[in-house]
């Protein structure tokens, strides 16, 4: 005859909070570390100013295929007069390695507070983009991103 | 010397706004992709790009890891005079390199 062999005792305490603990550890994986990075990103940006939104129109697809080259076009309401323009208008992103992903110096010389560049995205994610206006105030505007293939994934 | 394609109109209306595009052919490697042996690839990225119109700088620009390989930026100005616009990109390794283009403006 088998020794008599003991089973594992699993508490009911255990088995109840096993999926609260499992929730929290998934929650604490480094993708949730980056929007803390953002915001830190951000506040870098403005100097702990605060941040209104509006006025910018962040156009970035909301369903993206391949995060490798995704197109953004950041644009700002303002007349671009020599008093009254943006200074400043910067991207950052809360999922890829780092927060930043471009900032850009304009004047009334632009004309038009318009910029467009192509980005990557590490996963599905928040973008922020933060433009700065020449009174020293701070807009937003920002968009969800679902990425199905990722940039740095590939090969 | 890096490819590069810049886009602008030949000639413009004085006072116009024009849209500038500029592409350059770089790899953008974001120090955080791992090669065939699992070593991590080392940063090689173009740091800040510059547009000036006769001198005067007009647009400038820090890039992150983030920007896609083959930056593309496009941005506005206004058509002042007719001159030359100087682009420069600058990044890791020593990497600069300089591009003009001439506009007339009437």
């Amino acid at each position: 005859m088998a020794p008599d062999r003991k089973p594992a005792r699993l508490s009911r305490r255990a088995v109840v909070s096993a999926p609260a603990l499992l929730a929290v550890v998934l929650l604490r994986r480094p993708a949730g570390a980056a929007p803390a990075l953002m915001e830190a990103a951000i506040r870098d940006f403005t100097g702990h100013a605060p941040v209104s939104p509006g006025k910018v129109r962040l156009e970035i697809p909301p369903l993206v295929e391949n995060g490798n080259t995704v197109p953004v076009t950041i644009t700002v309401e303002s007349p671009m007069a020599p008093d009254r323009h943006v200074r400043a208008i910067a991207l950052f992103n809360g999922g890829n390695p780092q927060p930043n992903v471009i900032t850009a110096r304009l004047g009334s010389r632009s004309g038009r507070a318009v910029l467009s560049t192509r980005m990557r995205l590490a996963t599905s994610q928040r973008v922020v983009a933060v433009a700065e206006m020449s009174d020293g105030t701070f807009w937003s505007d920002s968009a969800e991103v679902v990425v199905t293939l990722a940039a740095c994934v590939e090969s | 010397m890096a490819r590069t394609l810049i886009n602008l109109p030949r000639s413009a209306r004085r006072g116009e706004v024009i849209e500038i595009r500029t592409l350059i052919a770089h790899p953008m490697e974001t120090g955080y992709r791992p090669d065939a042996s699992g070593a991590v690839v080392p940063r090689d990225i173009i740091r800040r790009f510059a547009c000036t119109y006769d001198g005067e700088e007009v647009f400038r620009a820090e890039f992150f890891p983030a920007i896609a390989a083959n930056p593309f930026l496009a941005f506005t100005t206004i058509a002042t005079a007719s001159g030359t616009l100087t682009f420069t990109w600058e990044g890791d390794n020593g990497f600069v390199q300089t591009e003009t283009a001439s506009i007339t403006v009437t």
